[in-house]
């Protein structure tokens, strides 16, 4: 009877998970969605304690009140800016889990092992442990423990490819000896490096990939563990985890003009050669402060492009009272949003929203883009390879045909910028020498306050 | 072997909702996504539970540990996700 009863929770907790992600379709619907899924949750681990055979306790009640504590001092102190960060992290712990019950799995069964069972097993650990190193790294990338600059050495592609294959070796011969514990350590311990080697040489502007793809991998990760102990709900919930990793990941490759296998089998960050035709000695034009308004008092409608510069500078408050100021003078603004800004998906959005953007301001590239050439002056913070018209016009650009927000048709485009330093990517932008551009050189947060400060003026 | 079959069909199945669903999701709230789908799959959970909760010691102190893993994911993935939600505001504009 509790059998069922058991089965009845899982049941309710995977309608509850699939409606709760229904609900992110829409900001209005997203919180209650989230409360769905959180009642689903709650269900599916009261359903286990009490109907599947637990006989100690205080294990269990540490663990929870430990991981309870830590889960919420983390989201409440955390900050906004290191939501990449958070998210890394989040990947590991719970790829972490699924790795342990695994190896846990495999102890207890001992002889009892088949190869069915290791099948399953196999890929939990697979996916589990590459997906612990892997997002540990990427964790100490975005937080600036470990080099962000992707890191290269002779014969990267071959020490990474055996390694691979070696441990696909490993696997097929466990699915025939399933009890050689010898061999499924050591393919765990393989794995494990192979989460830091495929990540080692991504660099900080390909982090949207990489989370997609952790994501993607720590949902098959649970998949597999449902699989391995024949739970149902974890099949599930494993199976919407990978599919938005999946769906994340495709949408980030398309936007940085990559195929897909070209992100899924790690060729992403090799160093590119830049043989476009551009020559740095043309004139720009600068702009101080005072241009600026100038500028945007005689615009009907502005168009702000946020990039990483944005989030590193912690200008999106300032941002927030421009566009207010703006927007008092019956200027039309809007946020055009690129879909691999920033470290993350999304990760400019959720940094306006921080700030108090209204979500309905902030546009999506394709939207946006048609409607670019009736923008009167187009605000570029910290955006560089996202805006480049080489993208759509040079061939000899390594970021030729990747998708572009057309800051350049707007009638002004006024960018701030640090320095004349390239982007991420290290390719020129002939957006800079454009007769339409205006530089604005200076911290972005700097600039603005005091473009916000000239407005208040009068 | 009959159950393999099975945990297929609902992987299958599973995929393609899930695909149908997060398909939808608006490009403005991916992060939120990222982090309620990582809260979901926190529902390793379930299985760390049996683990902590056997009579062998192994078995205990290794779902200890991942359940300890898996409830950071789960409660920090909710209260963060809620928290990044909450600030998804629409400002009131008078019409012009």
């Amino acid at each position: 009877m509790t059998n069922y009863l058991l089965e009845i929770t899982y049941i309710i907790a995977s309608v509850l998970f699939i409606l709760g992600l229904k609900g992110l379709s829409h900001p209005e619907s997203a919180r209650r969605g989230m409360h769905l899924a959180e009642i689903g949750m709650l269900l599916a681990v009261i359903g286990t304690l009490l109907g599947q055979g637990i006989v100690t306790w205080e294990w269990i009640l540490i663990g929870l009140v430990v991981g309870s504590a830590i889960g919420t001092a983390m989201s409440i102190f955390m900050p906004m800016t290191a939501m990449p960060q958070r998210i890394a992290l989040s990947h590991a712990f719970g790829a972490l889990a699924a790795v342990l019950v695994g190896i846990n799995e495999f102890i207890v069964k001992g002889h009892e092992i088949t190869s069915g069972l290791m099948g399953a097993l196999g890929f939990e650990v697979l996916f589990g442990s590459l997906t612990v190193t892997g997002s540990l790294m990427a964790f100490g990338k975005l937080q600036g423990i470990v080099k962000s600059v992707p890191m290269t050495y002779k014969g990267q592609n071959f020490v990474n490819i055996s390694l691979f294959f070696i441990t696909v070796g490993m696997f097929i011969f466990l699915i025939f000896f399933p009890q050689n514990s010898i061999v499924f350590g050591t393919m765990i311990a393989l794995s494990f490096l192979i989460g830091i080697f495929i990540v080692l040489p991504i660099g900080g502007a390909d982090m949207p990939v990489v989370l997609s793809l952790m994501n993607s991998y720590a949902g098959l990760a649970a998949a597999a563990t449902g699989f391995a102990i024949n739970n149902k709900v974890l099949i599930i919930a494993g199976s919407l985890d990978g599919s938005s990793g999946f769906i994340l990941s495709i949408i980030m490759s398309k936007a940085m003009n990559r195929s897909f296998a070209n992100v899924l089998f790690g060729a992403v960050g090799t160093p590119q050669v830049d043989t476009s035709s551009l020559h740095e000695d043309r004139p720009i034009t600068r702009f101080n402060v005072e241009d600026a308004k100038f500028a945007l008092e005689q615009a009907e409608r502005v168009v702000i492009v946020p990039g990483y510069g944005m989030a590193v500078a912690q200008a999106q408050y300032a941002v927030r009272e421009l566009s207010d100021e703006l927007e008092k003078r019956g200027i039309k603004v809007e946020f055009a949003i690129h879909p691999v800004a920033g470290r993350m998906p999304g990760h400019m959005n959720v940094l306006l929203a921080e700030a108090n953007v209204s979500y309905d301001q902030l546009l999506e590239m394709e939207i946006i883009n048609p409607t670019m050439d009736t923008v009167d002056v187009c605000i570029v913070i910290g955006a560089n390879d996202v805006v480049n018209p080489a993208a759509r016009t040079d061939k000899g650009s390594p970021i030729y045909g990747m998708p572009i927000i057309d800051v350049d048709k707007a009638k002004t485009v006024i960018v701030m910028k640090r320095s004349m330093a390239t982007g991420f990517a290290g390719i020129e932008n002939p957006l800079f020498y454009q007769e339409n551009t205006k530089m604005l050189f200076g911290d972005a947060k700097n600039v603005l306050q005091q473009l916000v400060a000239e407005f208040k003026k009068n | 072997m009959f159950s393999l079959i099975e945990s297929f069909y609902i992987l299958l199945l599973a995929g393609f909702v899930g695909f149908e669903v997060i398909k939808r999701v608006t490009p403005t709230l991916h992060t939120p996504l990222m982090s309620a789908t990582n809260a979901i799959s926190g529902i390793s959970l379930v299985g760390s539970l049996v683990a902590a909760g056997s009579d062998q010691f192994v078995s205990q102190m290794l779902g200890l540990v991942a359940v300890t893993a898996a409830t950071i994911n789960v409660v920090g993935g909710f209260l963060i996700t809620e928290r990044m939600l909450k600030m998804f505001k629409r400002k009131e504009r008078k019409q012009q």
